[in-house]
């Protein structure tokens, strides 16, 4: 048992840290930085920069064009990725439906799809939940019959987040009705240029454009988009999240977050002393700072566990989906709480990077501050998402506790 | 970074297990916990045996030079059988601040003879009033010919009854507000003009004393640490020590989990499992993901609990005692609350595993104290 990195990780740390600090563009670690918008552009930008340098991908196999990253290397990858400012890479593309590629999907697909990936040039969004089946996922409704040598797929997917940019998305949809409704389902890799698709925005309380509802009127996908078999999709779907679920613990993220609220405490003042000196404050913030730490051993022996057994991540997974939503969700309480009364203000036009505050008002507000509201709403998602923490509880008791 | 056993740590925890599922059952334990003693003395020198008690001692004085993580590998198995030996006060605690602190001719007097299994010790630190502070200490010991005379008083010495020598802090100087100027350490064998002790159990089946010193005179020999250096010695010594504690806990959370999961399956309510219903299997999720956290925390404060980095040290060994007090109370009193009366009655053994867990908190320091330790060394930038 040893918690130190070894010599080879405190080497590679130190080569992420020099390339962030040399290829990360200054503009998109400070809109990172002050939670401005990110835009598309932002972030295929940096995937492409990884992707030129080797790490499009790093934990990917090499034969898919991954650098077969340890797992400790990955956690090294995100933790200085997040100190850096850097944006966090694809998910629905890199962490979500790749492995499921990889796993189950024919050569063809992998050889057209993964290299796009990893370049940056195919952006994948997810179609899983549907206006009648959110935690209860296997409800779905969505029909792709066979027609020939192509599917045809009409119903809903929505909660789709980040669709708007998406080249491609997959869907699970229904091609079988009398059997369990687990066994009817399969896994469809659809084109968002299809004819028949229509996306609509949904607003979200923090008044951002982040989520979607995209409508299927008789859609055709070419059969050879199936992945693996007909009917067996429930599997892959699962696989995915057991991934999802993974990279949901963000400790990187939340490392960030931390250290972001300790400079926002000790810059806002209260009783004529920094708020960080506060000791109800500075409890609630000692409290997070210890559920982060157990947070991250408890992933990283997690992560070794599953390494050294060589398998895919498996229900404990769940604990770290939970866990990081709570650590991500109090640290954006927190943060809106160190604001005070300049919690209050709603400045939609100050989540841009040249937004500058008019002088009475930036006389008080901080440039940290105008985001911090509406994400302490936003991450409200958090412990809804990926499986809302009561599924997760469900899935602990049922598959770790047998219960 | 690599979070596994080493095979000499798996044989020493699967001979552990083998030793408390033959050896200490839960009436054995009930009877030598009501015992004049508290414990047995026949497993005491079977942890000489085993090579328990020399674990953490340096190879020359016949230890087997192990770190912070064998011994919370030991510990984790305490809590797990709920052993009632002073391994803890002996080997980890004073041991280790002899080990650590002492003079070369002490630590080669004494800790070769705890390894035998022929001598025990007890920390005598903590005073009336003050709490969990090591450094809020009236006793004096004044300088008399070659040696001391040692005053005051000592609350809640825990395996103190039992312990042949004690481990006693004393201001060499009336109290000059700089406690780190003041306070030095002695080896005080029991025996000593002026020793007495009241002793009683405690709430978790074991032993401890108040002890009154009168007057009580010291060779300089008996000087484990003098003032200047004593506190910091004495600090290491119990974040080493809470450390430890940490495992215990853990071991014994391992075990509550285990006992409430039975009995969730077995026992059955309105024609069903208990466990059927979403109210306690979300619970017993929540009981499993405070588990985890707690071996986590428990793993950094092994780790780290040996580094030369004080404030490091401190930190991480306040935080995880802090973490794991609370964590602690939520699976020790939903492990009662799931057990229904059952977890009430002395009869059943998830009661002496919540008491012990309790009671752990409330040992050198319980979650608030830590939570503030660890608050006051938190990095802020």
């Amino acid at each position: 048992m040893d918690l130190r990195y070894n010599p080879e990780e405190e080497a590679f740390r130190a080569e992420v840290r020099a390339f962030m600090q040399a290829e990360l563009p200054p503009e998109i670690r400070d809109k990172m930085r002050l939670g401005r918008r990110l835009r598309k552009d932002d972030m295929v930008r940096w995937q492409r920069i990884l992707y030129r340098h080797g790490w499009g991908a790093g934990m990917w196999p090499k034969k898919f064009g991954g650098a077969e990253w340890t797992v400790v290397q990955q956690h090294i990858f995100e933790e200085e990725g997040a100190a850096a400012g850097a944006p966090a890479q694809i998910p629905f593309s890199l962490r979500m439906v790749a492995p499921v590629l990889m796993e189950f999907g024919n050569a063809a697909q992998q050889h057209y799809f993964l290299p796009r990936i990893i370049s940056g040039e195919h952006w994948w969004c997810q179609g899983y939940s549907e206006p009648g089946s959110g935690s209860d996922l296997a409800s779905l409704r969505t029909a792709a019959e066979r027609r020939g040598d192509h599917y045809v797929v009409n119903g809903a997917k929505t909660w789709n987040t980040l669709g708007q940019y998406a080249d491609w998305i997959f869907v699970l949809a229904r091609t079988r009705n009398d059997a369990r409704q687990q066994q009817g389902i399969s896994f469809l890799l659809v084109d968002m240029r299809t004819p028949g698709i229509e996306l609509r925005p949904i607003i979200t309380l923090d008044g951002e454009h982040e989520i979607n509802h995209i409508a299927f009127d008789n859609v055709e996908v070419p059969a050879e988009n199936l992945v693996g078999e007909e009917n067996k999709g429930w599997t892959y779907a699962k696989f995915l999240l057991g991934h999802e679920r993974t990279n949901n613990a963000g400790i990187g993220l939340c490392k960030r977050g931390l250290q972001s609220l300790k400079a926002i405490a000790a810059a806002e003042a209260a009783n004529g002393k920094p708020l960080i000196e506060d000791p109800r404050f500075r409890d609630r913030l000692a409290r997070i700072e210890l559920e982060l730490t157990a947070l991250e051993i408890t992933h990283l022996r997690m992560l070794s566990a599953v390494a050294h057994e060589s398998r895919a991540p498996g229900p404990e997974a769940s604990i770290l989906k939970i866990k990081g939503s709570e650590i991500i969700q109090q640290l954006a309480e927190l943060k809106m709480h160190a604001l005070g009364p300049d919690a209050l203000p709603y400045l939609r036009e100050a989540l841009d990077l040249d937004w500058e505050a008019e002088p009475l008002l930036g006389s008080h507000y901080a440039p940290y501050a105008p985001p911090l509201t509406g994400q302490y709403f936003n991450q409200r998602k958090t412990s809804i998402y990926a499986g809302s923490n009561e599924i997760q509880k469900n899935i602990i008791s049922k598959t770790i506790l047998d219960l | 970074m690599d979070f596994r056993y080493t095979e000499e740590q798996e044989a020493l925890r699967d001979t552990l297990q083998r030793f408390i599922a033959r050896d200490y059952g839960f009436e054995r334990r009930r009877e030598l916990a009501r015992s004049p003693l508290g414990f047995s003395e026949h497993a005491w020198q079977t942890y000489a045996e085993l090579g328990l008690l020399a674990l953490p001692f340096p190879k020359d004085l016949g230890g087997l030079e192990g770190d912070g993580v064998d011994v919370m590998l030991v510990m984790e198995q305490v809590g797990r059988g709920l052993l009632l030996e002073p391994y803890w006060s002996t080997v980890v605690l004073c041991g280790g601040l002899i080990r650590d602190g002492a003079p070369a001719a002490m630590r080669a007097a004494i800790l070769p003879e705890i390894a035998a299994g022929r001598l025990k010790l007890a920390l005598g630190a903590y005073e009336p009033q003050g709490r969990y502070d090591l450094h809020r200490i009236s006793s004096i010991a004044a300088r008399a010919g070659s040696g001391f005379r040692i005053s005051g008083r000592k609350s809640v010495a825990l395996d103190a009854p039992s312990a042949d020598h004690f481990v006693v802090s004393a201001r060499t100087q009336p109290d000059t507000g700089e406690p780190l100027r003041d306070l030095a350490l002695f080896l005080v064998p029991r025996g000593t003009l002026g020793v007495s002790l009241l002793a009683y159990p405690t709430q978790s089946g074991g032993r401890a004393a108040d002890i009154a010193l009168a007057d009580v005179y010291v060779e300089e020999s008996a000087l484990i640490a003098p003032a200047g250096i004593a506190l910091s010695i004495l600090e290491r010594a119990v974040d080493r020590a809470a450390a430890a504690l940490c495992a215990e806990a853990v071991g014994i959370a391992g075990m509550l989990n285990q006992a409430t999961l039975q009995y969730l399956k077995t026992r059955r309510q309105f024609g069903t499992p208990i466990g059927a219903f979403q109210a306690l299997q979300h619970r017993m999720a929540e009981m499993y993901i405070a588990e985890e956290q707690m071996r986590s925390m428990a793993i950094a404060a092994a780790v780290q609990s040996g580094s030369d980095d004080a404030v490091e040290r401190r930190r991480t060994v306040a935080g995880a005692k802090a973490y794991i007090g609370e964590a602690a109370r939520f699976v020790g009193q939903q492990a009662i609350q799931m057990h229904g009366a059952m977890g009430m009655v002395e009869d059943s053994i998830v009661s002496h595993y919540f008491k012990r867990l309790t009671m752990i908190d409330m040992t050198l320091g319980d979650a608030d104290f830590q939570l503030g330790r660890f608050s006051r060394s938190m990095a802020i930038a």
